[in-house]
């Protein structure tokens, strides 16, 4: 199979990202530009960083308790690999034809889509860290919340970031198709093919490429910040 | 699993679906807001038998490719340890870009169908196949290696007969994933004309939940019965690991 529009360039995808076009769809009607890729990017940003909140919020604290308690290894193990087997375009598809659109109503659906790789990894780092280390602190003193806190998490951080950047890979994908629920996000370049033509396709394909990238970096270098010296010493 | 069943049991499951099943005289299709219509799934499975033999084919040809490329690139980065930073750079650089982009970044090269989709779906199974196996090799003990090349195996036959039947676990543990990921991206083909349960989803069937549902359950259980599969394989293929200590 092949297109029935003439193929787009990427010089003249980067054209479109940054001076309006004039369609080869629209016939004449001048689209994308600065200012709707900055319009959309802050959509799209605005909905992965909201249901990136709520996923943390949710399944950071499960996962932290799971995996100091020692309980629920099912529990925890399973809902990280049912989250993956969950096709995130059905997610989409039934928020929109069931609940309703908009950030409101998809940020959430995202950040379920987030919740199982946060909720593994924080109970896979907490249950990594040394029993003895644990009872050192629990011999000093330390309350239970205390040693979770100020022992576990921080020797978990590692691991425990592993889990957020891949709750954020997973929304940041996903939020590509949170426009066919009413939400404007760098998707829409790509599933309006009929408003923004080839090159609107392929600019939102490189915006988007671009935009998990640049996460991707930013949470690593957050996550090389947030991990102790000692760890780091350990490792390297 | 059950996520988007739960949330739209709160709000709707009650009048819609009741009325419409005692009256029987409007085609449910009709009406977007039904949970789930019993009706039209009855007289209407058949459609899903092509979108699934569909996404069967590409999930399974994704996989293999991926596996291939992901084991000679691990038995590689094994030998020559200098490969190994760079090779994890590569393909965690593959795995970050969302499948959606990577799709149409394709598009002006390999243009729209099942070719496009499976050299994505390919690329995205890479590093962790790649990380597990490597992983795998690494975990064996270096006194299993010493008695191997102490009974006389070639470096070859170490790979072959000791340290590959040691890594399988990761292996197979680094395929579950890989599968079962593959299963519910292999949806998003649909954009790319490239079929599968994806076309049960989108499109006309934007607005009618219960088309949805039904492809959604399909992708869970080809899931499910794919990871219970490989599971059982492992099982069958390291028996040792059942003996148990006398």
């Amino acid at each position: 199979m092949s297109s029935s529009l003439p193929l787009a360039s990427v010089g003249g995808a980067i054209e479109f990202i940054f001076t309006p076009q004039e369609s080869n769809v629209t016939g004449g009607k001048k689209v994308g530009g600065f200012d709707k890729s900055a319009e959309l990017l802050v959509g799209h940003l605005e909905v992965t960083l909201l249901a990136l909140a709520l996923a943390l919020i949710v399944a950071l604290p499960i996962g932290l308790y799971l995996g100091h308690k020692g309980k629920g290894e099912l529990l925890a193990v399973g809902i990280g690999n049912a989250g993956r087997a969950i096709p995130e375009l059905a997610v989409i598809a039934l928020v929109a034809s069931l609940i309703g659109v908009g950030t409101r109503n998809v940020a959430p659906a995202l950040a379920l889509l987030g919740i199982a790789p946060i909720i593994v990894n924080a109970y896979v780092g907490v249950r990594q860290v040394d029993p003895a280390t644990v009872q050192a602190a629990r011999g000093m003193g330390m309350s239970e919340l205390g040693i979770i806190r100020k022992v576990e998490l921080p020797l978990a951080i590692p691991t425990v970031m592993g889990g957020v950047r891949g709750a954020a890979l997973v929304i940041i994908a996903t939020a590509t198709i949170a426009p066919l629920a009413g939400v404007e996000t760098l998707g829409d370049f790509i599933l309006n093919r009929n408003v923004y033509g080839e090159n609107g396709l392929l600019a939102g394909a490189i915006l988007v490429a671009l935009l998990a990238l640049t996460i991707e970096g930013l949470l690593a270098l957050l996550q090389n910040r947030l991990t102790s010296d000692g760890l780091k010493l350990k490792t390297g | 699993m059950s996520s988007p069943f739960l949330i739209a049991a709160g709000g709707q499951v009650g009048e819609g679906f009741f009325r419409e099943r005692s009256s029987g005289t409007l085609p449910c299709q009709a009406q977007a807001s039904h949970l789930f219509c019993w009706d039209w799934a009855r007289e209407n499975i058949d459609r899903y038998g092509t979108p699934t033999v569909q996404h069967l084919e590409i999930v399974v040809l994704s996989v293999l490719i991926g596996f291939v490329i992901a084991f000679a690139l691990a038995l590689l980065a094994h030998r020559r340890r200098q490969l190994q930073p760079p090779l994890l750079a590569a393909t965690g650089v593959l795995y970050t870009i969302p499948s959606i982009a990577f799709f149409f970044l394709l598009l002006p090269v390999t243009g729209f169908g099942r070719d496009t989709a499976v050299i994505v779906l390919a690329a995205y199974t890479l590093q962790i196949i790649y990380r597990n196996t490597l992983l795998g090799l690494a975990n064996v003990p270096a006194s299993v290696k010493d008695a191997a090349r102490g009974m006389g195996f070639t470096e070859r036959q170490i790979l072959w007969k000791v340290e590959l039947p040691l890594a399988i676990p990761e292996i197979i543990a680094g395929l579950r994933v890989a599968v079962v990921s593959t299963i519910a991206i292999a949806t998003l083909v649909v954009l790319i004309s490239a079929g599968g349960l994806g076309t049960e989803m989108y499109g006309s069937n934007l607005n009618f939940p219960t088309a949805i549902i039904i492809a959604a359950a399909i992708v869970v259980l080809m899931a499910l019965a794919f990871d219970l599969a490989l599971l059982t394989t492992q099982r069958f293929l390291t028996p040792w690991r059942r003996a148990r200590p006398l």
